[in-house]
């Protein structure tokens, strides 16, 4: 039982939600809409138990007082301020809530993934070999697209930014559109495996 | 100088310090982060669904249907209680099953028709014989039911350089996109916060 109900509420809402695409009817419509709804409340209750698994986890740490337990204070400090002013003052305009956010969180995010500029060339330097026929096309073209997006590949040539371009919109979008048919073919297959129970693994081991 | 300046610049430049190696200051910045987020997340995930959705409907316009969700909802947190885990699964199976079922049409449409229909729009064009060969060799190299052998197997070779192209040209703009945040980062340094660039 543990494991066949939850494979017929797959099964109806799957099938209901495929089929409803081609019943254009208000009844139908407003259903789906439904479905959409719930999907999106039950979703807040997963992003739930993300956070209280990090509230558990920092504060085992915290009472064990095992290494770094400072660093896990900190970050449950600012998880539980930044839910007091929001739920307290609210989020819109002048409020502690938004003012956390853009001295705090964005300036942090930001400089977070600017970060990556240094790995991935680092990456890059190490990585980047051409042995290959393939591997020198490869690097070949990452170098003409980074010249071809600053002013630099414009000072060198006109040839560089036109040729970036013509990469972008021509060889590199075929491949693309090849990957994203695959994807399609891939994402209709398994979805079609999860509504008809084939795949099952979403439901655990036990 | 504003409070908010000297903030941003002083957790700007800890999890800049990373660059030199892992130290105190990042760790600080980076467990400060994740815990912001995490609030942020929460709060906006609370007002913009929970209370719309769930909370007003069923208390405020008496839709006791939301019960429903709210129950499901209430059943993914009984993951913390092992007796009770099973019953999660039903909750997720909604979002999986409902999920799949929202993906086949909405793949179909814009993964499938729309890109072969933008790829034959234009056909007539030397660009659009390149993106015709370019979206079937890269299918050929992924097609695996056919030994890569012969004409199939050159077919394929030409999808691997295909292949090859996109990813130089996505790695080239991701390092592109990370450096002007990197820029960013740096006219705020030396403009908002040393004022040397304006």
């Amino acid at each position: 039982m543990q494991r066949i109900i939850p494979i017929i509420v797959c099964f109806i809402f799957g099938a209901f939600m495929l089929v409803q695409f081609f019943v254009p009817h208000r009844v139908s419509v407003s259903a789906y809409q439904t479905v959409l709804d719930w999907m999106q409340i039950i979703f807040v209750f997963t992003l739930l138990v993300g956070v209280i698994s990090y509230v558990k986890l920092s504060s085992k740490k915290i009472t064990r007082t095992q290494s770094g337990w400072g660093y896990n204070l900190i970050g449950l400090a600012g998880l539980v301020v930044m839910v007091i002013f929001g739920f307290w003052k609210g989020t819109g305009e002048r409020t502690p809530f938004l003012w956390m956010f853009n001295t705090i969180q964005a300036p942090m995010q930001s400089t977070m993934f600017s970060l990556l500029a240094f790995f991935v060339a680092s990456a890059a330097y190490r990585g980047f070999r051409a042995r290959s026929w393939e591997a020198g096309l490869l690097l070949l073209v990452a170098v003409i697209v980074m010249l071809g997006r600053v002013p630099l590949g414009s000072f060198i040539s006109h040839w560089i930014p036109d040729s970036a371009n013509w990469i972008l919109n021509t060889p590199s979008m075929a491949a693309k559109r090849g990957l994203y048919i695959g994807i399609g073919l891939g994402t209709i297959s398994t979805s079609l495996r999860i509504i008809l129970g084939i795949e099952r693994t979403y439901l655990g081991k036990k | 100088m504003n409070i908010e300046t000297l903030i941003a610049t002083f957790l700007t430049l800890c999890i800049f310090s990373f660059l030199y190696k892992d130290n105190p200051f990042y760790k600080f910045a980076e467990h400060l982060l994740v815990g912001i987020s995490v609030g942020y997340v929460l709060v906006m995930a609370v007002n913009t669904t929970l209370m719309p959705k769930l909370v007003n409907p069923v208390f405020k316009q008496g839709e006791l249907g939301y019960i429903i969700p709210g129950i499901l909802g209430i059943f993914m947190l009984l993951r913390f209680f092992p007796r009770y885990t099973w019953l999660s699964r039903i909750s997720i199976a909604l979002i999986i099953g409902a999920g799949a079922g929202v993906a086949i049409p909405a793949t179909i449409q814009a993964r499938l028709f729309s890109q072969m229909q933008a790829s034959m729009k234009d056909f007539a064009s030397i660009d659009g014989i390149i993106i015709f060969l370019g979206i079937a060799s890269t299918l050929a190299y992924f097609f695996f039911s056919k030994e890569h052998k012969g004409w199939f197997g050159a077919t394929a070779k030409m999808g691997t350089w295909f292949l090859m192209i996109f990813f130089g040209a996505t790695f080239g703009y991701t390092v592109m996109s990370r450096i002007s945040l990197l820029i960013g980062r740096m006219q705020f340094l030396l403009g908002d916060f040393l004022h040397i660039i304006k």
